[in-house]
Formats: C-alpha cells, sequence, structure tokens
C-alpha cells in the first residue's frame, strides 16, 4: 500500500511537474465544446425551393405562402413544369422541388386525400434530409391550420368539406431540435476519450524512452502496483475533464441534466476504465511515443467518426451498424444523451452498462496480460 | 555471490554471448571487460533479470536468475548504462521513492550513501534532469545502494565520464566494497582494469581470460617493446611489412611491438626501419598492460577460429 502511495505521488508530481499538463486538460475541453458546439450546426437556411403549382387554386397559392413566409426557404423559380424543376436540381440551382398536383384542391374537398410532392437534391445527405423535415414540418402546419378551419365551420353549421392533406415522407428529424443540446453531450465524450487514450498510451511508452522503466523493472514494484499507479491519476484526470465539461455545457449552453449524475458519473468511470485500458494495451506493444501517437489516433478516429455524433449510426451501412456495436464511443455518447436529455435511470442503460464493463474487462485483461517486466 | 554456467544468448542469427562461466566472490569488486559490442550488456541484463538466457544458468545470491527473479530483484542493485532515473523529479524525490519502492527509508540506509550523497545534497531539491554527468552519477549509484543491496550490478558507469569524476567514481565504488557489497561492473576502458579485484575479458561474446589482472599481465609470455622514431607517419605500416614482426599494435604515439622470435634482433630492426627512412629510433622494452593482454587474446582467438 506505501508503495502505491509513492508511486500515485510520483506520477502526479509528475504530471502536474510537466508544463503543458495544466492548459491541456483546462483549454482543451475549453476550445473544443465551444468551436465544435458552434460550428456543427445543423441548421440550415435559405433552402432554394421550386415550387410547382400545376393546380393554380387557392389552396395551393395558401400552400405556396406558407413557404414563402418560413425563414428555411426561398423561391428560387417558379414553374409549373414537372421536367422544368428536375432539371434545375441537376443544374444544382434548386435544393428541393415541392409538387401540387392538378386536382389538390378538389380532392381535398371531395373528403379523399390530397397528395404533394417533394423532390429534393440528396447529395448532401444531411441538408436533403433537414429540408425535407422542414418541408414537412411546413406542410403538417397547414394541415393543422385546415382542419381547425374546418372545425370552426364544423361548429358553424357548416358541412365538413375537407380532411387532412397526407405529406409522403416519414418523420425521421425533428426540425425543433436544439442542436447545440444534441451536440455537446457527444462532444464531451470525445474530450475525455482523447484525454484518457492519449495520456495513458503516452505515459508507460515515455518511460520506455527515457530508460526509466529499466530502473523500474528491477525492483520489486508488483506488476499491478505499477499499472495502477499508471492509470489511476488518469482516471481521476478524465472525470475530472468530464464534470468541468458538463459544468461549461451547462453553464454555456444551458444544457438540461434529466437524469441522475450518480448514473452518469457511474458510466463515466467505467468508461474511462476501457480508455485507460486500450492506452495501456497500446503503451505496451509500442516502444516510441511516435508509434503510440499514431496507434492511439488510428483508434480514436474510428471510434469518433464511427461514434454516432457526426452522422447518426442509424445512416450508416449495415456492416458499419455491426463496427459500431464495438465502439464504446458509441455507447457513452448514446447513453450521455439518453441520460442528460431524456432523463434515462439506471434501468434504461442496464446493457449499455454491462456492454461497456465487459469492454473493460476484456481490454483491461489483455493489457495486463501483455505488459511484462522480462523481455 | 555469482555464478554464472554455460550462459549463451543469441539475438535472431547473432549470438551474442557464448557459454559463458564466471563465478564472482562475495565482496570483490569484479570487471568485466571488452569492446563496445562485446556482450556486456546482455550479460548484465541477464542477471538482473531484465534478460533470459538461451542456455546455461545463473545464480546471484543462491538465487536463480530465471526462476527466483522476484525474491532476486529485493537484493541486487543495477544501474543501466543510460541515465535511468526521472529527470523531472527532484534529487530528493527520486531517491525518496527508489527508499519507498523498496521498503525502507533514507534515513535507515543514510550511514550506506553518506559519502557519495552528501555531494549532491546541496542540490536536492534540483530536478534531476538539471544535474551534470557526475552528479547524476552520484545520485543513481546513490538510488541503487538506497536499499542496500548485496550486489550491485554498474553496467559502464565510467563512459562518456570526465577523467577526473572517473576516477571519483571508482573511490566511491572502493568505499562501497568496505560495507562489504559485492560490486560487478563492466567497462570499456582497459586502463580501468587494475581498478577491479577480478577481471573478466570479453569479446564478441566470448570470455578469454578471467583471473587477477597482475595474473593476466603475467600471462603474457613475450617481450614486449615501445617503438617510436621521428618519421610517425608510416611506421605502423613500415613495422607491419617486417618479416619477424608478431604484432604491431598503435598505443597513443607509441607502437607496441612483439617479435616472432623469442629475443628481438634489435640492430636488424633497427637497419630494417633506417632503411624505410626513419630516425631518433628508439627501441625500448616495456611491461605489457592489460589492453596488450586484450589484443594479444583477441589475435589467439582469430587463429583459432581459423584453424
Amino acid at each position: 500500500m506505501r508503495t502505491l502511495r509513492f508511486l500515485l505521488q510520483k506520477e502526479f508530481i509528475q504530471i502536474f511537474r510537466n508544463k503543458s499538463i495544466l492548459p491541456i486538460i483546462l483549454v482543451m475541453p475549453m476550445v473544443q465544446l465551444l468551436l465544435l458546439s458552434f460550428a456543427v450546426d445543423y441548421e440550415i437556411k435559405n433552402i432554394k425551393l421550386i415550387f410547382v403549382d400545376q393546380d393554380h387554386s387557392h389552396f395551393s397559392a395558401l400552400l405556396q405562402s406558407q413557404f414563402t413566409g418560413s425563414d428555411y426557404f426561398i423561391i428560387s423559380g417558379q414553374t409549373g413544369q414537372t421536367q422544368e424543376a428536375k432539371n434545375a436540381i441537376e443544374r444544382g440551382t434548386c435544393d428541393l422541388v415541392v409538387i401540387v398536383p392538378p386536382g389538390f384542391e378538389q380532392n381535398l374537398f371531395r373528403g379523399g386525400r390530397a397528395d404533394v410532392q417533394l423532390i429534393m437534391n440528396a447529395i448532401d445527405g444531411t441538408k436533403a434530409g433537414l429540408s425535407s423535415s422542414y418541408a414537412t414540418g411546413i406542410i403538417r402546419n397547414y394541415t393543422k391550420t385546415l382542419i381547425e378551419n374546418y372545425r370552426m365551420r364544423s361548429n358553424m353549421g357548416i358541412a365538413p368539406q375537407y380532411k387532412q392533406i397526407e405529406a409522403n415522407y416519414s418523420f425521421w428529424y425533428n426540425p425543433e431540435l436544439n442542436y447545440k443540446v444534441y451536440m455537446v453531450p457527444g462532444i464531451l465524450v470525445l474530450l475525455v476519450t482523447m484525454i484518457g487514450a492519449f495520456l495513458s498510451s503516452m505515459n508507460i511508452v515515455r518511460e520506455k524512452e527515457l530508460g526509466t522503466i529499466e530502473q523500474i523493472n528491477v525492483t520489486p514494484i508488483k506488476k499491478h502496483h505499477f499499472i495502477i499507479g499508471k492509470t489511476l491519476p488518469f482516471w481521476f484526470i478524465g472525470m475530472f475533464e468530464f464534470a468541468f465539461g458538463l459544468l461549461l455545457a451547462r453553464l454555456v449552453f444551458d444544457i438540461p441534466m434529466v437524469g441522475s449524475l450518480y448514473v452518469l458519473f457511474s458510466f463515466a468511470g467505467v468508461f474511462l476504465m476501457v480508455v485507460l485500458g486500450l492506452g495501456l494495451l497500446i503503451s505496451t506493444i509500442t516502444e516510441t511515443q511516435q508509434q503510440a501517437m499514431f496507434i492511439s489516433w488510428f483508434f480514436l478516429v474510428i471510434f469518433i467518426l464511427l461514434g454516432g455524433l457526426f452522422t447518426a449510426i442509424e445512416n450508416m451501412p449495415a456492416w458499419a451498424q455491426y463496427i459500431t456495436k464495438l465502439n464504446p464511443v458509441s455507447y457513452f455518447i448514446e447513453v450521455n444523451r439518453m441520460i442528460l436529455l431524456k432523463g434515462a435511470g439506471f434501468m434504461d442503460i442496464a446493457v449499455h452498462f454491462a456492454v461497456i464493463s465487459g469492454f473493460a474487462l476484456a481490454i483491461n485483461a489483455l493489457a495486463i496480460f501483455r505488459y511484462k517486466k522480462v523481455s | 555471490m555469482i555464478s554464472i554456467r554455460g550462459i549463451g544468448k543469441s539475438y535472431g542469427k547473432i549470438q551474442a554471448l557464448k557459454d559463458i562461466n564466471i563465478e564472482v566472490n562475495a565482496g570483490e569488486i569484479f570487471g568485466l571487460i571488452g569492446p563496445d559490442g562485446a556482450g556486456k550488456t546482455t550479460l548484465i541484463r541477464i542477471l538482473t533479470t531484465l534478460l533470459l538466457p538461451d542456455t546455461g544458468s545463473a545464480q546471484v545470491m543462491n538465487l536463480d536468475v530465471v526462476k527466483d527473479f522476484k525474491l532476486l530483484r529485493r537484493d541486487f542493485g543495477y544501474m543501466p548504462g543510460r541515465f535511468s532515473l526521472y529527470e523531472d523529479l527532484t534529487v530528493e524525490e527520486n531517491l525518496e521513492l527508489f527508499a519507498s519502492i523498496f521498503g525502507t527509508t533514507i534515513s535507515e540506509n543514510y550511514h550506506l550513501i553518506e559519502d557519495i550523497y552528501k555531494q549532491i545534497e546541496p542540490f536536492k531539491t534540483r530536478s534531476a534532469g538539471k544535474l551534470s554527468g557526475g552528479m547524476k552519477q552520484k545520485l543513481a549509484l546513490s538510488c541503487v545502494m538506497i536499499h542496500k543491496p548485496g550486489v550491485i550490478f554498474l553496467d559502464e558507469p565510467t563512459t562518456g565520464v570526465d577523467p577526473v569524476s572517473r576516477r571519483e567514481f571508482w573511490q566511491m565504488l572502493h568505499k562501497l566494497k568496505q560495507h562489504g557489497i559485492t560490486i560487478f561492473v563492466t567497462t570499456p576502458y582497459m586502463d580501468e582494469a587494475s581498478q577491479c579485484d577480478r577481471i573478466a575479458l570479453i569479446q564478441n561474446g566470448q570470455l578469454m581470460s578471467i583471473d587477477t589482472p597482475n595474473a593476466i599481465v603475467e600471462q603474457y609470455k613475450d617481450d614486449l617493446y615501445a617503438i617510436i622514431t621521428d618519421k610517425r607517419h608510416g611506421l605502423l605500416q613500415d613495422l607491419r611489412r617486417y618479416e619477424s614482426a608478431k604484432s604491431v599494435f598503435l598505443f597513443g604515439s607509441h607502437i607496441h611491438y612483439t617479435d616472432k622470435q623469442t629475443q628481438l634482433d634489435k640492430p636488424a630492426l633497427n637497419t630494417y626501419l633506417q632503411a624505410h627512412g626513419h630516425s631518433q629510433i628508439e627501441i625500448r622494452k616495456i611491461p605489457p598492460v592489460i589492453e596488450d593482454c586484450f589484443l594479444a587474446l583477441m589475435g589467439d582467438l582469430k587463429e583459432d577460429a581459423h584453424a
């Protein structure tokens, strides 16, 4: 125990004597949270729209006015020909085409369904998805107004004459969602992952590079003491980092914290063990800090890009979705959002918890097995 | 104290050590002497449980370096060739760390390191990386000694150290010896052989001789001559071309020369040199030093290999 205490003390002295470590711990989360959260903004304005009105009725004009009145859309052309609008999409001068077919008003009044067609330029998938959801939202609103009108009229004794307009689109993105609330919990996870993986993977390798590990290896230090001494300080730093980032998120972005912070921090603690275990494993198989750096980067890039933060996991191809099942970062991002935004309790994330604990056990066992004091 | 039996080690195709057998007695300073790449560090790493031998076995203080490595690590001290303390910790923090790792305190064994540590104590709050080379060595030796080891292994402690610090360092070792500590030291400097009680000469992973420095010198059978002339340039080549020459080596400003005949024909050699344009020829019989022995043994080794 006494040895362990001294080892921990040594690590902390060394960490805080390193002049670049405090800025890394304190400034990095601020810059990343602020920069990324404001920059990665999925709200899109000025979507170029062509409204193809083939009905030329009062109600089609009403629908068009709803689009013109919206902040999201600017009308970039007017035509009665579907083909012409399609050409505009091909030329890239138009993002979205709304087609109101002939007989729109009639269909509506005959009590049947009225169809509206949306065609979008899906080269930029995110933009296309959002355009369509904004458009769908507008059409919904329009329908709602119509229904309210209809109720008013029916209350006044006028016979009901029209029903709901069906926008043929599945609703998969919430345009009302505040993206910062959505992004910040994910960015927090990246921060903790980076700090944990880099600091821990570089640490043992640094001792190899400097040759100090040679001196340590011939001492009777127990393997587990050495490994705990090497990882526990970074666990504390990672947890501090997470708490600090969460505080920033609360103060700057007013991120809701609906769920239990105990559950959140317990999960973060286990997650950090996975990251530190990975760092440890990397440092056992590399000889220089440069190698450790590159291997850490290799894993981090995969973890981050397949973590569900920048591309929704549901939008990935099936094989990539299987890979995300092995990605600890994707679990933490999901859990972070579930707890903070939805207020999920322990039972809701029990499966995530079990999986991440399994990862932690497996990777640390592997790392400890790989770490040898004799060559 | 240390017994090495038939140790061999290969790195791929390169045989770093071949059938090494050494017995080191308790309380002596034992020097392993050989040029770079001779296998000194490999042997010391095997003895310090950092490397597994391919063949043979070794015991340090009756503990096997492979089987009992855990027990053994409590009882010896090892100073690697490269400075291996924490440069970002202070002098005192380093010493404290190593004391606590071995479950002891600085005050408990202070008497062992007092002579050495006293000299660097004024700088105890300075980080180890900012010490001079000589002071780093004193700190390293203090850290190695702080847990009162029975044996210490020093890998080329004097390489890259100035002559004054080198002499000081050997004085420190002699003082440690008085505390009853066995010292196993490697060095590429032949002139340090006389500082050791016994030495082993090693070359290309093979031991050539183990004995006291004096005995090794006494085994030198040939008459050795130091030759110098006014024309330094070309002297080495001229002597090597001399028919009766057995060995010709450059030693600073002199040439060390042995002859094939048991009795050197000085006038003949003189005439030969004069014929090649040398004057002020000085041929002096000298006692051999360890380096002469080393070179002679190396020659024997080559002849064995060719035979």
